[in-house]
């Protein structure tokens, strides 16, 4: 039986051999957001630094599950909105704390810097940095759907069939707004935010003859919105801003009760085994130049301090159209998530999607 | 692994058992790596409740959590029922089908026949759905084609029905209905059929009493794997059913990718997995067929 | 006599291959009558036809004098045994037998009745509930010839039952569907290439060849009185030889074998047969008798054969026994000839030896000539047992 072991022994460490990276090469196992590494940027990285940057496109949801699933393994960077970090960290325990030295503060703007840090600390330990920062709000037809201005307004009969969403907890939120509650208040009362968030769902649940379909991906989005299917859309800045250079009459519109405003920053899953190549990484997209590539490719607004004054004339006539100052005044932040409040969401938006 | 000491080994004996363990060590391990370990995994997680971050009990409350919200048993229930839909009507459409690559068709004829419904399987799922999609959207080839030849005056959405879902899945299963009966039908000497013919019978009869009673274990072993597909897929009434869909797969990939609730997907998934066991001991039970008569030919 | 089922001038094409060539045929009610033939001659065409499973491509098809081209097989009052049964193995030996009258729609309790009746008829009485294969060959024959006789057809097609049964069962078999035949009363039609059965049961047999009939007649006529060398050569053992006649006198012939011997024979019914000619000479081995050797030399009767030879083997089969016998060529020394003789029952085979002398001898009238057909190898081959014959 000795020859046998011996055989499995072998046979183990060929797989092995086989699922691990080559040694040779240093690589950055990057969890990101589509087109938040574009690969030009890629190319000047490794240019710089002889790194490689393996990109694995995902949301929110994804990288929790996927970070969930390996302990926080697999990855040695991830790009989680800064909402979303307390929650799961305090459950699953997916991350590990910044070394906030290793990071050069001065390419950040100083205030966002510092909201996101107030917002991933766990335990007095700083889990997160930001990287770029944008809004939900709306992509109208302007043309087509000229009075819509709150998301209570995708629900008029007139539009029966003719607008989208995301049925995630953006969506109750936003009709939370709309109905002129504040979720966000609620966050640390349980009892008042289920309350809050019932009335949400059902007005959601009541909506649902408006909807044409619940998208799930920027593409399907862009795709009902350019054939005309649909005219209006819960949807991202970027999404409107990407449609506006196509098309005039559509543009986001940030809801008169207050554009939710996201940051998605950076994070070191737990198992990392690259911090040093993710802090380089996140030194050099933070650069101007870099950044403001960034923000070109993605349609966000970037942390970065002087990125804003490089990026195209049109994408910041845009940006200018949908963000006037009083709107920027009036965006509402995504607080923390607490643990526990996204399954009190999850049950709601399963009864709107069984409706 | 090793014999007990006191029993002398023949070396010969030894060598072939090695030999044997060698041949048999793949299905082994894929077995334990792939199915079983995997469920038997899931099944603990779903016996998991949550009481705290980080802080579990062992308990059934993930099944109840199931039982308890109406929203779950009925987008089970409805799975079911489209899933036994969906097999009776791919089987209705593949018979016929089968029968004339089977019975009639001779050749070259019966080759490209057969090719034909192999072909939209050279593509994957997603993109068969999407070509779907493509022709039944209200900006698709159909509806301009309806507006195009004056039968409708606007755009007409054919997407996002129960309707297009049935057609989405019976035409993902067709190929799976049609081998197990050709190869069923295949076996039924003609000479039964013309003896049917010849001691009165009529084609419905003959249908009746003589080719569905012999294709019997085909119809069975076909539908059990169009059923499963069926009650498994996510693409296809995922994106052809849109906002009301209510697939019991979906949940479950709610439950486990947007969620992170491992414990109640795991508990979903094993509901499941109880489900359609079920059904599928009634439907060869109500059949008289086993399953080594069937899946095992 | 009334006639049952009539067959007029009925062709069959394939294309452009023709499988059934102007057959026609009469068969009175309630006889047997058999179609024998080689695979490929035709014979299962024509029974599909008659069954009503193929359209003849000209002429017409009569049961109980009405023409049946317009009648779809399930309404014809004929039904058929198929060569392999095709018996229903998904169901019961009652619910084989009854299928038929289920289709009639009969009250359940007839239907039992009668299933009940007819299995008892073939001896199958307590079967009803077998499965089929729980049944033994000859079982299974009896039951598809109950599931046909208890719709009590006009007429009933046997498409070579017995092809797939052992020898001895089948010919156990031949017994039993010729007493089935009498019990019934049934106009039975029945098609095979096996010449022994065709001879056994038959009141009328007709020989077809290429697709045509050769012969009809009673199976007597067919053995002592074929009309062509293809019915001598394919019904019954002959004694073949291929020979150029040297003197011909009002049927009377004498003709010179390639082999080199002389033999008195006599044409064929209708055949005209000129000095020169080519003919073929068939001689039935029981014809010929066997004489021990050195037993006093008999005149040379005119119109009987006589040959000295020797015993070169001896084929032993009880019955059938038969003795190899080389006979030299006077004529033409050196050249030798075997002859296939039938053993007298009663004539030990322990009193000949090989090598032994004996004398044959065999009447004139018992060789008969055929024409041979111009450059040709003798034709009709011998009937190959083991060939089944699938659709042609």
């Amino acid at each position: 039986m000795k020859s046998f072991q011996r055989l499995l022994a072998a046979t183990a460490g060929l797989a092995l051999l086989a699922i691990a990276h080559p040694a040779e090469a240093e690589t950055l196992r990057l969890l990101t957001w589509g087109d938040y590494a574009p690969e030009a940027v890629i190319k000047k990285f490794k240019a710089e630094t002889g790194i490689d940057v393996e990109v694995t496109i995902s949301n929110n949801e994804d990288m929790i599950s996927k970070l969930r699933a390996t302990g926080g393994a697999g990855f040695d960077l991830a790009q989680p909105s800064q909402d979303r970090i307390t929650g799961p960290q305090t459950e699953f325990g997916i991350y590990k704390p910044m070394d906030l030295s290793k990071i050069k503060a001065e390419l950040f703007i100083p205030e966002l810097l510092e909201a996101a840090k107030k917002n991933t600390a766990v335990d007095g330990k700083v889990y997160g940095v930001a990287h770029l920062w944008g809004t939900s709000g709306m992509v109208v037809d302007r043309a087509k759907a000229p009075d819509i201005k709150t998301f209570a307004d995708l629900c008029k009969p007139e539009y029966k069939g003719k607008v989208s969403m995301r049925l995630k907890r953006t969506a109750l939120l936003g009709m939370a707004f709309a109905a002129g509650d504040d979720p966000f208040a609620a966050y640390s009362d349980k009892a008042k935010y289920q309350a809050i968030i019932e009335k949400a769902g059902q007005k959601l649940a009541d909506c649902k003859p408006n909807v044409k379909a619940y998208w799930t991906g920027s593409d399907q989005l862009l795709g009902m919105i350019r054939s005309g299917e649909i005219v209006a859309s819960e949807a991202w800045d970027s999404t409107g801003f990407k449609l506006n250079g196509e098309n005039a009459s559509i543009n986001f519109v940030a809801p008169s009760t207050g554009a939710l405003g996201w940051i998605d920053t950076f994070a070191l899953p737990a198992k990392g085994k690259n911090d040093e190549a993710a802090y380089k990484w996140i030194n050099f997209v933070m650069k101007p130049e870099i950044a403001a590539q960034i923000v070109e490719s993605s349609g966000s607004f970037s942390a970065s301090k002087g990125s804003d004054a490089l990026v195209s004339e049109k994408l910041r006539k845009s940006f200018q159209e949908a963000f006037p100052a009083s709107v920027i005044a009036n965006i509402k932040w995504f607080p923390a998530i607490p643990a526990g409040l996204e399954e009190m969401e999850g049950k709601i938006l399963d009864r709107v999607s069984a409706k | 692994m090793s014999a007990p000491a006191s029993i002398p080994v023949d070396p010969r004996r030894d060598g072939r058992r090695l030999a044997l363990l060698l041949v048999a060590t793949p299905f082994v391990l894929w077995i334990l790596l792939i199915v079983v370990i995997p469920h038997v995994d899931l099944l603990l997680i779903s016996l998991h409740e949550k009481v705290a971050p980080r802080v579990f009990k062992t308990g059934i409350r993930n099944y109840v959590e199931f039982f308890g919200e109406p929203v779950y048993v009925q987008a089970l229930v409805r799975t079911v029922a489209m899933s036994l839909l969906a097999t009776a009507l791919t089987l209705v459409i593949a018979f016929p089908v089968a029968y004339y690559i089977a019975k009639l068709a001779r050749g070259r004829a019966r080759t490209a026949l057969f090719m034909a419904c192999l072909l939209p399987f050279w593509v994957s799922e997603l993109v068969r759905v999407f070509g779907w999609m493509m022709i039944l959207r209200e900006t698709g080839l159909l509806s301009n084609l309806l507006i195009w030849a004056g039968i409708t005056a606007g755009p007409v959405e054919f997407l996002y029905n129960d309707v297009v879902v049935m057609i989405g899945l019976v035409y993902t299963s067709l190929l799976f209905m049609v081998v197990p009966l050709i190869s069923a039908l295949d076996s039924l000497d003609d000479s039964l059929i013309e003896a049917g013919y010849d001691l009165g019978g009529n084609a419905v009869s003959i249908l009746r009493e003589v080719v569905v009673p012999h294709a019997m274990p085909g119809i069975v072993a076909g539908s059990i794997v169009v059923f499963m597909l069926t009650l498994g897929n996510y693409l296809t009434p995922t994106l052809l059913g849109g906002k009301s869909s209510q697939w019991f797969t979906a949940q479950i990939y709610t439950q486990f990718i947007t969620r992170f609730n491992w414990e109640v997907g795991s508990a979903f998934g094993f509901v499941l997995l109880a489900t359609s066991s079920l059904i599928v001991w009634i439907g060869l039970r109500l059949t008289g067929q086993s399953l080594s008569s069937t899946l095992g030919r | 006599m009334s006639i049952d089922l009539e067959v007029r001038t009925v062709s069959k094409r394939f294309g452009r291959f023709t499988a059934v060539h102007d057959v026609s045929l009469q068969v009175p009610k309630g006889s047997f009558f058999s179609i024998l033939g080689p695979s490929g001659c035709g014979k299962t065409t024509l029974m599909r036809m008659i069954a009503g499973f193929e359209q003849p491509s000209a002429g017409d098809i009569l049961i109980n004098g009405a023409s049946v081209l317009a009648t779809p097989p399930n309404r014809r009052p004929v039904n058929m045994v198929f060569q392999h049964l095709a018996l229903f193995p998904m169901m019961t030996v009652a619910g084989n037998v009854g299928y038929g009258l289920r289709r009639r729609g009969l009250p359940r309790e007839d239907i039992a009745r009668k299933v009940d009746a007819v299995l008892a008829r073939v001896g199958l009485a307590t079967a009803g509930p077998k499965r089929i294969d729980q049944l033994s060959g000859g079982q299974k024959q009896r039951v598809a010839i109950a599931r046909c006789m208890v719709l009590e057809p006009t007429v009933l097609l046997l498409d070579e039952p017995l092809g797939a049964l052992d020898l001895k069962l089948r010919e156990h078999m031949k017994v039993e569907l010729k007493q089935l035949q009498h019990q019934f009363g049934t106009t039975f039609v029945y098609i095979t290439h096996d010449q022994s059965e065709a001879l056994v049961m038959s009141d009328q047999v007709a020989v077809m060849n290429g697709g045509r009939f050769e012969q009809v007649g009673t199976p007597q006529d067919l053995y002592y009185r074929p009309s062509s060398a293809f019915v001598a050569g394919f019904v019954g053992d002959s004694q073949r030889w291929m020979a150029t006649v040297t003197a011909a006198d009002a049927g009377r012939l004498r003709v010179r074998t390639d082999s080199g011997l002389t033999i008195a024979a006599t044409a064929a019914e209708g055949a005209s047969i000129a000095v020169g000619a080519r003919v073929e000479i068939f001689v039935r081995p029981e014809a010929i008798v066997l004489e021990p050797g050195g037993s006093p030399a008999r005149s040379a009767e005119d119109g009987v054969n006589q040959f000295d030879g020797s015993v070169d083997s001896l084929l032993f089969n009880g019955a059938a026994s038969r003795t190899l016998v080389t006979v030299a060529a006077a004529a033409a020394p050196g050249q030798r000839d075997t002859l296939a003789v039938a053993l007298p029952a009663g004539l030990p085979t322990g009193g000949l030896a090989p090598g032994e002398a004996v004398r044959l001898r065999f009447p004139a009238d018992r060789a008969i000539a055929f024409a041979a057909p111009s450059g040709a190898a003798p034709s009709g081959a011998a009937p190959s047992s083991a060939a089944s014959e699938t659709a042609s």
